[in-house]
């Protein structure tokens, strides 16, 4: 099944926390976590030596993980077989996905079970021959929007892009923020108005109510940094779950309450 | 040989690797330089500050004595006696203008030995806007007299604490504040590198070198072209910029990198800071740090062109050690009396080597771009000499 058709049979607002694969020693226990905690789909960063999107909470993920010896191939083989009952979307830098070669990697990333490919340094022009090889690996290339995306490239982003459309909330890197970016929701209608799949707003989301009002306007959010600086600070797969529960919570409560 | 460059394209090596957030505003700055660049004012504006402020055409100094001793015919191009030191001054320039026009005020820049930072804080300073400076802290300590030259000239300098603390990770940093600033601030890259238009651009700001070099050379020489033209390589702007004069010329073309630095000696296909080239990595695909003894070389991979150039075989990029380079700038300052930067010691160590190895035929003329003056490395080489 899609990961397009996969988000759109949880007939609910989306939640997709991410974790950086090889964080801890048991770091798979978080996606088992998020996924009890009423996580949608999964965002399993694979890390990179310089992530020059990512804010510092992530920046110091990435580098606790590759301190620890986390490589692509040692997490993937990692998730094999987990048998999550929820989608997990690997995002990378591409000199990763280079590495491999963009076949090999898709291949690699199809066999570990992982249903979309978020790369956030590949823009819609550069992103050619990825797309061609994920499409044929059977793994979904999510393409990323921008405030700054002016309107006839949002159409194209909106088509090309495949599992749902990742809307970058505000010009800046990931990380939490006090409160959501004014252009948020107007991004979110932005894409909804020029292409019918899904649109999962991140960036800056890290408490519930940024999450509630976020979901008011998009059909859901990736919640990034918030929980890598919980794991960072040393919580497990408990705490971090607890904390994943009240942010499902709130964003059904909110349906809930607008039904 | 067609300029690629201006499609953004070298072969299999450039583009625009950038999160979406900068698409815009690369496509911004490129419209801007297109426009700037066939515009008559600009290119007088331009080329006034160059003659006036930075003190160009620089001369194309004989070395005779060192000649003498090597058995070939030594030119050196003196971008070390331009106004802050080293050749970054005419791109700044360049792109400072081009910051005006579109209406910027404040430039943000990476430095890695911190001459890009002192050419930006001065063009800055010359323009009226203002400049924030990212520089790794090692190279913030290794530079300080840099740091306090950037701040003197009313720049603020934000010194990188992440990853390797070096010139890579500075860079990556000026990428990251940009995404946040690109209503009013341009970033102004330092070196053939970044995404497109920056390689191509740069490389257009350096290019006076070449020309500039071209012209004397056809004054200096009978046979009007050198049989060789030599300069070093970090991330490859005054190499660019040199060799932008000579690529239509039979003139054999060596770009010398550092031992530890080598992008397009040693490097494999990657993409970084917005292109795709040839970098240092690991196994694993995560990228190396750089070590050079030269903090301007300190970088792990090199601009598209190099690349390109070097798989074509139209350049030759070849490697020297630190040893050599500090051997290579103390012979350059006893035999002309001229203190090279520790980066343009590389082009002279490597001329040394070849024509001791016989790999440059006696007589052979050879043109050296001297990038930059060695002031910044004089506690360096204290501790070596």
């Amino acid at each position: 099944m899609s990961l397009e058709k996969r988000l759109r049979d949880r007939g609910r607002k989306l939640l997709m926390p991410y974790v950086t694969g090889g964080i801890t020693d048991d770091w798979t226990g978080y996606l088992r976590s998020f996924a009890a905690a009423g996580a949608d789909a999964i965002e399993l960063g694979l890390p990179f030596s310089d992530p020059t999107l990512d804010g510092a909470t992530i920046q110091e993920a990435s580098d606790a993980a590759l301190a620890r010896g986390a490589t692509v191939h040692g997490i993937l083989a990692e998730i094999e077989g987990l048998d999550l009952d929820v989608p997990l979307v690997a995002s990378t830098y591409y000199n990763l996905v280079l590495r491999d070669g963009t076949s090999a990697f898709c291949a690699a990333l199809r066999q570990a079970g992982v249903a979309g490919l978020i790369v956030p340094d590949l823009p819609l022009e550069e992103a050619g021959e990825l797309a061609d090889a994920a499409a044929a690996a059977g793994v979904d290339l999510v393409l990323l929007a921008s405030p700054s995306t002016p309107p006839p490239r949002l159409y194209e982003i909106a088509r090309r892009s495949r599992g749902f459309v990742y809307a970058v909330s505000r010009m800046g890197t990931t990380g939490e923020r006090a409160a959501l970016a004014e252009s948020a929701g107007a991004l979110a209608e932005r894409i909804k108005q020029v292409g019918d799949r899904p649109v999962l707003l991140g960036f800056g989301i890290s408490t519930p109510e940024q999450a509630v009002e976020a979901a008011r306007r998009a059909d859901g959010v990736v919640v990034g940094a918030a929980i890598m600086r919980r794991i960072l600070d040393g919580a497990g797969p408990d705490d971090v779950g607890a904390y994943v529960t009240t942010l499902r919570r709130a964003l059904d409560q909110e349906s809930d309450e607008r039904r | 040989m067609k300029d690629l460059a201006e499609r953004g394209r070298f072969g299999d090596y450039g583009g625009r690797y950038v999160p979406e957030s900068l698409v815009a505003a690369c496509a911004e700055v490129e419209d801007a330089f297109r426009e700037a660049r066939s515009d008559p004012g600009f290119r007088e504006r331009l080329g006034t500050l160059l003659a006036l402020h930075v003190g160009r055409p620089t001369p194309l100094t004989p070395a005779p004595r060192l000649s003498a001793e090597l058995g070939v015919t030594l030119l050196l191009k003196r971008e070390d006696l331009t106004h802050t030191g080293s050749h970054k001054i005419n791109n700044v320039l360049g792109q400072a203008l081009l910051a005006t026009r579109m209406g910027r005020t404040r430039l943000i820049a990476e430095t890695g030995a911190g001459m890009h930072g002192v050419a930006v804080a001065t063009g800055a300073a010359l323009l009226g806007l203002r400049a924030t400076v990212f520089m790794g802290e090692r190279d913030v300590e290794r530079q300080a007299l840099n740091v306090f030259r950037m701040r003197m000239l009313g720049a603020e300098v934000v010194p990188v604490g992440v990853g390797s603390r070096t010139l890579k990770d500075a860079t990556s940093e000026a990428m990251r504040h940009w995404v946040g600033a690109t209503g009013e601030a341009y970033y102004c890259v330092g070196s053939v590198i970044g995404p497109t238009p920056y390689p191509w651009m740069v490389r257009e700001f350096q290019r006076v070198i070449g020309d500039e070099a071209r012209g004397q050379c056809a004054e200096a020489l009978a046979s009007a072209v050198p049989d060789y033209v030599v300069a070093c390589v970090g991330g490859g702007s005054n190499a660019a910029g040199t060799f932008a004069g000579f690529v239509d010329t039979a003139a054999r073309l060596v770009g010398v990198e550092a031992e530890g630095g080598a992008g397009a000696s040693r490097g494999r296909l990657g993409v970084l800071h917005g292109f795709r080239s040839l970098f240092l990595q690991d196994e694993h695909g995560q990228i190396s740090e750089a070590h050079s003894i030269a903090a301007g070389l300190d970088y792990p991979g090199v601009g598209p062109e190099h690349a390109y150039l070097r798989d074509l075989g139209r350049a030759r990029y070849v490697t020297v050690s630190d040893e050599e380079v500090v051997a290579a700038a103390v012979r350059l300052a006893r035999t002309e009396g001229i203190v090279p930067a520790l980066e343009s010691a590389h082009a002279i160590a490597w001329v040394i080597r070849a024509a001791g190895a016989g790999e440059l035929p006696p007589g052979a003329t050879v043109l050296i771009t001297l990038s930059g003056r060695g002031d910044k490395d004089m506690s360096t080489l204290k501790e070596l000499v």
